[in-house]
């Protein structure tokens, strides 16, 4: 048997009210008014779709042995780098093994899918063991389109294997059309979009059944076989349309999170499916597909072992960590949708030192630190001379994971002074409550709300955005334990 | 068996600018103006001096790297000039490069200076850090001055339970003083008067740090031609303003990375003072010294400095303050001249400006800020971020006393 053995999903903390971006720009387009119900997620400034992946994934693996994971397929189409592997920034933050396959799924909104069925594929051939596939997305669209209300950044991850299967994979069917509604072309920030109607009529309404009625016609079964139907769309109405032309009742649809959480693009399909398993008993029977440039549909069956997996935050527990906000001008800021000045101080822009990154790849990414193995100090940065006073002894350090250690707040300010987007930028000293302390960002908080000895967790974030030079430069935050 | 620098050094000279945005002012004039005020307080001629040293810390604007700056604006006659750079007490450096010659018996005369241009950046507030393409960019968060130091009230009211209007209050009483000091010193950069009220009610800089906690950015140059008590007699010089301790202390990681420190204090400042009292002979500081010029860059690290210099007792500074310990007419004196706080800060001028003042008072020389009868002065600097830090101690006295 194989299939998914866990899953987890991230969705970021704000939540941005569709009402309040139709009160700023509603102006321009008045029939965006029809998708302005409920809120959209969006990152925060220090969000991308790498660290949005990387939470999904860290969620994902909780109570896993992430040393046996051998393979990272990473699914986007808003990846930060277009010639730097995004899935290898993934496995270092994770801190995964080096003789792992790894590999970018790209260039449409069906990659999240196909990520996944390549994931699935590699397992059943045998090459991979335990293969993590994530997907996330953060898409941009120009103020004042309905796209600007639909979409919402988020991302999902799945684990697939052969042992400890919660949701058995028992086919998949594919169709791939040039079907062109929307591109996107290199170096472009926005979609060019089709009519809506071709796209709804042409594409949705005949692609996205072709791939499912294919699916259940090679696996030789009906909608009767089948308890939750999960494909995204765009359009409500064709949702309904579709789902009913395929023969599913309105119970069995899985509901898009359009009010919730918005279109999360390539990722979608796993943000659903993620949501779905965070629900599902025994038994179930999911069909999910992914649509873009033809449609891909996949097939599982929930075993007794998902009763077994360790708790986790998933997308329940995301859409539950919410700040919801009405600043539709901070959301245009946070996406550099509008010239902001972060002052004079915020204008020295030295390169990042690729070699050092290199280097020092376990500490900045993966935050692995050193424990000495002589008086049991865990300490960051990883040194040769160890940091206790009593101790100083040379060359006893062994790396040591700091990412999921728990910390509290020592001390700590909101300074307005220091260049932010977002300010006051808020930092502190972090004390790990097993031992180990650095200088650290905090992240998804307000001042009012930090003390001195406030629970936090590590979160791997956006650290620099040298934007002359096109590069992101990521390290971890500390955010408030939920 | 080393003996340390007591009555080995005496100060010859000093001069120092007026401090402030000195718009109209490159750092050569600064120099000379500062220089040339010395050497005729000393009653010497360039040529008498063997060999110098010069502190200037920000590379980002100011005069730029070596010792050549100093060597050519005030047109030394090619003898051996040594630039030192250690953060803010980069000053002191220099002074204590300048009496450790003397005191080896290498030089007879020798000088210290330190000059900052601060306000050629374009913005409030100290020149962005020069990280450049080092590891530190890639992973320690965009700090300020201010956010680096303002850590210390959240620790500090935390760590003794001190409701923060309260440690706002006492941290008010600080700039307060500093302000009524400064007001009656003509070379000090700002010199107006403020109210408790008024400081309380500033904008924030970084929490729980307001405009009035912080000190000023400012231009300026300050020196010191030092020699052997000897050499000083032999000239004629009477009230002679001796070394009696150069103490530098620096940090190596244990604070920001070892487990044992709560955020409140300075670990630098409470070693390099017991060690600066065992060298000038003090036993008991809160009795012995009589004036103190310490490294105010932020109300909340005198608050703290105090306590690490063992004039108040653990916890007990917020106290001491808010009686007026430390006020011009208070048992001890501190930033008498307006401190970091209204003189102002060039940093690589700063901690020979803390001398200057101290040398005033000894001299009898402070005008309308003098002191009855001081007798052991102290100056302090800190330098780098409350976590990593160089704190530099200097006490100077009456020779023999």
């Amino acid at each position: 048997m194989i299939g998914i053995t866990s899953f987890g999903g991230y969705i970021p903390r704000l939540r941005l009210s569709r009402k309040s971006v139709f009160q700023h720009i509603g102006w321009l387009n008045p029939a965006t008014g029809a998708v302005s119900q409920g809120e959209r997620s969006m990152c925060n400034w220090d969000e991308d779709s790498i660290t949005m992946a990387v939470a999904a994934a860290r969620d994902c693996l909780v109570g896993k042995d992430k040393g046996g994971v051998d393979g990272v397929y990473l699914a986007s189409t808003t990846l930060p780098f277009s010639d730097r592997l995004g899935a290898g920034v993934v496995a270092t933050a994770l801190n995964l093994r080096d003789d792992i396959h790894t590999a970018d799924i790209t260039s449409s909104q069906r990659s999240g899918i196909s990520a996944l069925i390549a994931g699935l594929r590699a397992v059943k051939s045998g090459e991979g063991k335990n293969v993590l596939v994530a997907a996330a997305e953060k898409r941009e669209a120009r103020c004042g389109t309905n796209y600007e209300m639909l979409f919402g950044d988020g991302a999902a991850s799945v684990l697939l294997g052969d042992e400890d299967v919660v949701a058995e994979f028992k086919g998949s069917y594919s169709v791939s059309h040039d079907f062109v509604d929307h591109y996107r072309g290199q170096n472009e920030q926005f979609d060019h979009t089709w009519e809506e109607r071709w796209t709804r009529d042409e594409g949705y309404a005949k692609i996205a059944p072709q791939a499912i009625k294919g699916l259940m016609a090679k696996l030789g079964i009906t909608m009767a076989e089948v308890d939750k139907l999960i494909f995204p769309c765009l359009f409500k109405r064709e949702h309904a349309a579709i789902a009913k032309a395929v023969g599913a009742t309105p119970d069995k649809v899985v509901d898009n999170l359009h009010e919730v959480c918005g279109e999360t693009g390539s990722a979608h399909p796993l943000v659903m499916l993620v949501a779905t398993l965070e629900a599902a008993r025994p038994g179930e029977r999911i069909l999910v597909a992914g649509y873009g440039q033809g449609s891909e549909a996949l097939y599982f069956q929930v075993t007794d072992r998902i009763q077994g997996l360790a708790r986790r935050t998933g997308i329940h527990g995301s859409l539950a960590n919410k700040e919801a906000t009405d600043n539709y001008i901070k959301y245009l800021a946070f996406r550099s949708l509008i010239p902001t000045d972060l002052g004079g101080r915020a204008e020295v822009a030295h390169p990042t030192a690729l070699s050092i990154l290199w280097r020092d790849r376990k500490m900045i990414l993966g935050l692995v630190g050193g424990k000495c193995q002589k008086c049991g100090t865990p300490q960051f940065p990883k040194a040769d001379v160890c940091v206790n006073p009593e101790c100083n002894a040379v060359y006893t350090q062994v790396d040591y994971e700091f990412a999921e250690e728990p910390a509290i707040v020592k001390t700590f300010t909101g300074d307005m002074l220091a260049a932010s987007i977002d300010p006051p930028n808020i930092y502190g000293l972090i004390q790990f409550e097993a031992g180990g302390r650095f200088m650290a960002d905090f992240t998804d908080c307000r001042l009012a709300e930090v003390k001195v000895g406030m629970p936090m967790r590590m979160t791997f974030r956006k650290h620099l955005d040298d934007k002359g030079r096109g590069f992101t430069g990521y390290f971890w935050k500390a955010a408030p334990r939920v | 068996m080393a003996t340390g620098i007591r009555d080995k050094v005496v100060i010859l000279g000093m001069g120092c600018t007026k401090f402030g945005e000195r718009w109209d002012t490159g750092p050569e004039q600064l120099m000379v103006e500062a220089f040339e005020e010395a050497l005729k307080d000393a009653g010497v001629e360039r040529k008498q001096i063997q060999a110098a040293w010069f502190g200037s810390a920000m590379d980002e604007v100011n005069v730029g790297k070596s010792a050549v700056p100093l060597s050519m604006g005030v047109r030394l006659p090619e003898i051996p000039v040594t630039r030192v750079e250690n953060f803010c007490a980069t000053g002191t450096e220099a002074f204590r490069g300048a009496c450790y010659a003397v005191a080896a018996g290498v030089y007879d005369i020798t000088l210290a200076l330190g000059c900052e241009k601060l306000k050629d950046t374009g913005y409030g507030g100290l020149p962005g850090t020069n990280t450049g393409a080092t590891r530190t960019a890639q992973w320690l968060p965009a700090t300020s001055a201010p956010g680096t130091f303002a850590q210390l009230a959240s620790a500090y009211a935390a760590k003794y339970k001190v409701p923060m209007e309260d440690l706002k209050r006492a941290m008010a009483q600080v700039s307060v003083k500093s302000h009524a000091n400064g007001s009656i010193n003509p070379k000090a950069h700002l010199r107006k008067k403020v109210s408790i009220e008024e400081v309380m009610a500033a904008p924030l800089i970084a929490y729980p740090l307001g405009l009035f906690d912080c000190c000023g950015v400012s231009d300026g140059s300050a020196c010191a031609i030092v020699t052997t008590p000897e050499i000083a007699k032999a000239m004629g010089k009477k009230d002679l303003v001796s070394v009696k301790s150069l103490q530098i202390a620096v940090s190596n990681g244990a604070e920001v990375g070892y487990n044992n420190w709560d955020g409140d204090h300075f670990v630098t400042t409470a070693k390099a003072s017991k060690r600066a009292y065992e060298e000038a002979g003090v036993r008991n500081p809160r009795e012995e010294i009589s004036m103190m010029e310490v490294h105010d860059c932020f109300s909340i690290t005198e608050l703290v400095t105090m306590e690490d210099l063992y004039i108040s007792d653990r916890g007990g500074a917020v106290k001491d303050i808010l009686e007026g310990f430390y006020n011009a007419d208070g048992k001890v004196p501190c930033q008498i001249d307006g401190g970091l706080k209204c003189f102002g800060h060039p940093i690589g001028a700063s901690g020979l400006r803390m001398l200057y003042e101290m040398y005033l008072q000894l001299q009898g020389r402070a005008g309308q800020r003098q002191l009855p009868n001081p007798r052991h002065g102290l100056t302090h600097n800190l330098g780098g971020m409350p976590y990593q830090n160089v704190c530099s101690i200097s006490i100077v006295g009456r020779y023999g006393d």
